[in-house]
Formats: C-alpha cells, sequence, structure tokens
C-alpha cells in the first residue's frame, strides 16, 4: 500500500501496463516531454522513449482514429483528449466508428484502447474546459465509460480499461487530482462495471461518481450530526451500470439522492432514478431525488461556478427533504 | 510491358467480379432482395483493382459507402458479401453490417463505411500499427471528391506526414458528391494538388485506365513499404449509375454522361490485353463465363443462408 495522489495513481496504472505490455503506447497532445496538461504523463516520455509517448498534432480527430484503426490493427492504444470538452470535434471518431465496429462486422472485430478524457468545473475554466459529459458517452452502445473517485480506483480502473478488449472511455475528473489516498502496490484491478458501497448507511443512499463522490461523503458527515445514517454508492463505471449495488443499497434505506455535476437534463442521474423506479419501486419511502448543475453553460466567475457545482449543502438539504 | 501475366490478367478478372457483382446487385435491389442503400461502384473498377493490385493479405484498407470494388480487389468473396448484402447470417458480418458495412479484418479490410471520410484515420491509425510493430505491412485509404473536402483528410494527411506513415490515400474522383459538383465544392481542379501542403507526393491519374492506375499505386506503396511516408493518389472517374440506387441523376449532364460511358475500363482493358496478346478472345470468354457462375452460385449462397436469429440483436455489441 502507497499513499498517491489520484493523478499519481492513474499515472501508476498507465506505467506498470506499459512495462507490462510493449504493444501498449500513448499519444496525445503535450503528453511527451512536457507530461500533459496537468502533470499526468510525467516521467513517461523519459521512461517509455518517443515511440511509446507520443506528442500528437492538435488533431483529436487523428487521435481517436490513431486509436481506432491501430487497436484493429493489433495495437492497444491509450489516447488522451487534453479536456472531453475536445472529444465534440472528434465524436464520428468514437461514435460511428471505434464504437460500431464490433457489431457492424458481425463480431469480428476488437477495438482495444483507452481515450483518457479529463473532465469537471472548479477551476474558472469556463464553459469549453469544464464540462461533465459521461452522459453524452454512456448514450453510445459499444463503448465503456469509467470514471473514478478514489486514487486506488484510479489505478486499478486504469488496469482494468487498458486490458479490456473495448473502447473505455476514462473520464479524470480534474479537481480531485490532488487528492492523496491508500493505493495497493503492484498490480491492482478494480473491475468495470462493478460500483462500490463507499460508506454504508441504513437512512438515505447518495449515489454519485466522480469527483461529486466527496461531495456526498461530506454531506453524509453532516447528515450523521443531524442523526440520519446516509450510505454512499460510487457508481466507478458509468457504463456498463451496475443497477444491483444501487438496487440494493435502496431496498436498505429506500431512500435516493442521486448527485452529479453534469447538468441536469438526461444526466446519468435520470437512467439511475429510471432504474430505481422501474426495479425499486417497492423499496421507495420517498421520491428520488437528483442534486446536479442547473441546465446552463459552465460559468467563468468564481462564484457563479461555485453556485453551479453541487455543494454538500445542496446534498445535504435534498436529502433531508426526504424525511 | 513488364508486369506479370497474373497480374494483368487478375485486375481485369477482379474489373469484370465487380462489375458483374453491381449489376447483379442493382437487380436483386430493384427486385426487393437486398434492403437498404446500395451504392454501386460499376464504372470506378480499374481504381480498386489497380490498386490492390499491390497489395497482400496482410496489408489494411478501408473503404467507403461505394466499397463493394475495394472488397472484391482485396480479396473479398463473393458469396459472404452477396450475403450480407441480402442481410443473412452467411455474410462477413452475419447482416449485421449490409452493403455500406462489409469488412473482414481477417482480410485486412476495416470495413466499408457509411461516414463520408471516416476511413481516412483509421487507415492512419492501421499505418501507425504496422510502422510499430515494424511489419512491412501497409494501409491504403478509398475515399472519394467529396471526402477531400473533410477535416479528417487534412488531419489524417497531416499526421501520416508529420509521422512517415506506410498510407496511401486513393482518392476516386468522380467528379460528384451526390450530386454536388466538384467545381462547385472546390477551387482547384486537381485534388491531388492538396499533396504538396502536406510535404507528400502527390499525382493525378486517368482512373479509368487500371494500368495507369497500377503503375502509381506500385510507386506510392513502394514508398511506403520503404518508411518515407504517405502519398496521394486522385484517380479521374466516373460512376456508371446514380449516388445510390434510385438517385435520378438528374444532375449529371447528358453529353459528360454519354463520353465518360464511352471510356469505360472495361472495354479499354480488355481491348488492349488482346492486343497486346496477353489474352485470346477464348480465354477472355472463359474468365467472363466463370464470373458469372460464381455470381451465380454467390446469389444461390445468399439465397440459401438463413436470416440471423432474433436474439443476435443482442450479442457482438462488446468484446
Amino acid at each position: 500500500m502507497s499513499t498517491l495522489t489520484y493523478v499519481e495513481a492513474l499515472r501508476e496504472g498507465m506505467v506498470l501496463e506499459m512495462r507490462r505490455d510493449p504493444k501498449i503506447f500513448l499519444a496525445g497532445e503535450d503528453v511527451g516531454l512536457f507530461g500533459g496538461c496537468f502533470g499526468q504523463t510525467q516521467g513517461m516520455y523519459e521512461e517509455f522513449g518517443p515511440k511509446r509517448v507520443i506528442d500528437t498534432p492538435i488533431s483529436e480527430t487523428a487521435i481517436l482514429g490513431l486509436a481506432t484503426g491501430a487497436a484493429c490493427a493489433g495495437l492497444r492504444p491509450i489516447v488522451e483528449l487534453m479536456f472531453i470538452d475536445f472529444v465534440g470535434v472528434a465524436m464520428d471518431e468514437l461514435f460511428n466508428q471505434a464504437a460500431k465496429m464490433r457489431y457492424m462486422f458481425g463480431g469480428k472485430a476488437k477495438v482495444p484502447f483507452v481515450a483518457r478524457m479529463p473532465a469537471g468545473a472548479g477551476f474558472s475554466a469556463a464553459a469549453q474546459h469544464s464540462q461533465s459529459l459521461e452522459a453524452w458517452l454512456a448514450h453510445i452502445p459499444g463503448i465503456k465509460v469509467v470514471m473514478p473517485y478514489s486514487p486506488a480506483d484510479a489505478k486499478g480502473l486504469m488496469i482494468s480499461a487498458i486490458r479490456d478488449d473495448n473502447p473505455v472511455v476514462y473520464i479524470e475528473t480534474k479537481t480531485i487530482y490532488g487528492i492523496k489516498g491508500e493505493v495497493p502496490d503492484g498490480e491492482y484491478l478494480t473491475p468495470i462495471g462493478k460500483a462500490a458501497v463507499v460508506k454504508p448507511g441504513s437512512d438515505v443512499t447518495l449515489i454519485s461518481w466522480g469527483a461529486m463522490v466527496g461531495t456526498c461523503l461530506s454531506a453524509a458527515e453532516e447528515l450523521a450530526k443531524a442523526g440520519k445514517q446516509a450510505e454512499v454508492v460510487d457508481l466507478r463505471t458509468i457504463t456498463p451500470f451496475d443497477a444491483d449495488t444501487v438496487l440494493e443499497s435502496v431496498k436498505k434505506t429506500g431512500r435516493a439522492v442521486i448527485v452529479h455535476e453534469a447538468v441536469r437534463t438526461c444526466g446519468f442521474g435520470a437512467e439511475v432514478a429510471a432504474t430505481i423506479v422501474e426495479k425499486g419501486f417497492d423499496s421507495l419511502n420517498a421520491p428520488v431525488i437528483r442534486v446536479t448543475a442547473p441546465d446552463t453553460p459552465v460559468p467563468f466567475t468564481p462564484p457563479l461556478e461555485k453556485e453551479y457545482i453541487p455543494s454538500v449543502e445542496k446534498v445535504v438539504k435534498a436529502a433531508q427533504g426526504l424525511f | 510491358m513488364d508486369i506479370d501475366k497474373k497480374i494483368l490478367v487478375g485486375m481485369l478478372d477482379n474489373m469484370l467480379r465487380i462489375r458483374a457483382f453491381e449489376q447483379k446487385a442493382k437487380e436483386l435491389f430493384a427486385g426487393g432482395k437486398i434492403p437498404g442503400f446500395v451504392h454501386l461502384y460499376a464504372g470506378e473498377e480499374a481504381v480498386a483493382s489497380g490498386v490492390c493490385a499491390n497489395l497482400n493479405d496482410k496489408d489494411f484498407i478501408t473503404s467507403t459507402h461505394r466499397g463493394h470494388g475495394h472488397l472484391i480487389a482485396k480479396g473479398g468473396q463473393l458469396n459472404e458479401m452477396m450475403a450480407e448484402l441480402f442481410g443473412k447470417s452467411g455474410g462477413y458480418c452475419k447482416g449485421k453490417g449490409g452493403s455500406m458495412h462489409i469488412a473482414s479484418v481477417d482480410l485486412g479490410i476495416l470495413g466499408a463505411n457509411g461516414i463520408v471520410g471516416a476511413g481516412q484515420p483509421i487507415a492512419t491509425g492501421a499505418a501507425f500499427a504496422t510502422k510499430y510493430l515494424n511489419t512491412d505491412a501497409i494501409a491504403v485509404c478509398f475515399f472519394g471528391d467529396g471526402a477531400s473536402n473533410r477535416g479528417t483528410f487534412h488531419e489524417s494527411l497531416n499526421l501520416a506526414s508529420a509521422w512517415k506513415l506506410p498510407v496511401v490515400f486513393v482518392c476516386e474522383n468522380n467528379l460528384y458528391g451526390i450530386s454536388n459538383r466538384q467545381t462547385d465544392a472546390m477551387n482547384i481542379v486537381d485534388i491531388s494538388d492538396r499533396a504538396k501542403s502536406y510535404g507528400i507526393p502527390g499525382v493525378t491519374v486517368d482512373g479509368n485506365d487500371v494500368l495507369a492506375v497500377y503503375e502509381a499505386a506500385k510507386e506510392a506503396v513502394a514508398r511506403a513499404r520503404k518508411g518515407d511516408g504517405p502519398s496521394l493518389i486522385e484517380c479521374k472517374t466516373w460512376r456508371h449509375h446514380g449516388h445510390f440506387e434510385g438517385d435520378s441523376s438528374v444532375y449529371k449532364k447528358k453529353d459528360e454522361q454519354t463520353s465518360w460511358m464511352s471510356k469505360d475500363p472495361i472495354p479499354r482493358y480488355e481491348k488492349k490485353l488482346l492486343e497486346l496478346g496477353v489474352l485470346n478472345a477464348t480465354e477472355l470468354a472463359a474468365l467472363r463465363d466463370k464470373v458469372d457462375a460464381d455470381l451465380a452460385s454467390a446469389i444461390d449462397f445468399a439465397d440459401r443462408s438463413p436470416y440471423p436469429n432474433v436474439s443476435e440483436v443482442l450479442t457482438d455489441v462488446l468484446a
């Protein structure tokens, strides 16, 4: 066990896998000597050299196309989009090509790559560098979407994503790059498609993913002070969605609050809520509630951005409203 | 002529197969046997045949919505292709792709593609893999004049040239993107001019002359295999039919159609091979008979192949 930051942990996942398998390479904008915009790939160019840690031109379409073509031809690429917001210019490569090849080709293609995409608000990076687009990507059959919160899962999901034979979008939430946690040494895999109960409780289930898991954990502490025991579920993987863990928790607590930083309408919270209502209606003692960003672009100025991102207070208030 | 007889005849054989396949596809589509969209390659046979004569099974290609010709020239089997057009389980994709998505990864065919220009970055990625793995395989990307206006074209040619990737970009310029004339869509005559901006060779050839295509591709393929990077070949050609079956072709000028039909690549090439004594009339007739027989059995195969079980709707989403 080592204490690592989130960003160190996800990097360790990449490094260990690249040492293991020479068919893995890393490509993206400024991932080489520069070490990534947030230092995610620091030291990797030095260790693996320019053949395997490759700076690309500013060509997101070509980056995701590179991953798709190279994966079809036998490699296991890791590619980075500097911000998830840039996926818009390369969406076709992801959703019409990589995601659909296996199905369209009758199961005869394998497209194993990881596309890393930093997401999230909190830096006054404004509307084009702060979004949480996991629901967009979750709407695409044929890819998997993971969004770890803890440093251990940042490493464990990275290794699982690299070993997966499908395109996996690995969403890293920028605001938690610096959080520290205990991370198992050596080979450590977090299974894709498996949520985790990160704090047990009996009165209400707080369901979240990415940085908002931290907000839910803080909210659970506040609720405990008021005598309500919240259970916190970290989805970890968006798709395939682990409905069982969520339903089991709601069965126990009878109440569910879903918290995400993405905008409200058609956010992944809607899918979680629908699943709870469809399959766990009898467990419910109160309506399923969502705490989300509003349906607006991400604002720039700190007071507005603070208002935009779901806060501990809003989560606590929403949960208390269910009793 | 210093081209091996086997190659010369093989190119004609492919051209005849493509033409016959497309003729049958046209009839079968009209007769309701083939659902969906069908985009016929008839008229452009020299391009796929001339280029693919330089490739082997290890090489990759990416194709387009007008992909039947590329697949046949790269070694695709008529039975599995026809069954795929029919949506049958015996098709290359078990009936899940159809005409626009036929693929055979084992043959290096990374798919026909319903998105114009989408093959360019994929071929670039496949070429990256062959270089990374130190094989001498290369990738060829087929695309049309319309696709050369997409951002994928720029990003792919730029990346491939910056990284000296073994990929040959083959533009089939049939002068129209559906109804949109090339002259209305770009301010240049020769799309190969665009190669200059990437610092790579660009040539324009008569795409209805299979030998001209073969020679240009030979040079570009050799350059790619040597590690000298990508090339752009523009083949000026003409689709005999509409963009898709059902297209009235109202936008094509009558004299343009007449003039191009007189440059049909198949009679031209047959005449040449007969003149050169590579084939005699009897051998040519035998070649044509064999193609017709193979087509008939492909249609029979497709007819007899069952539709996939409905449970197949849920399979092959993820590996």
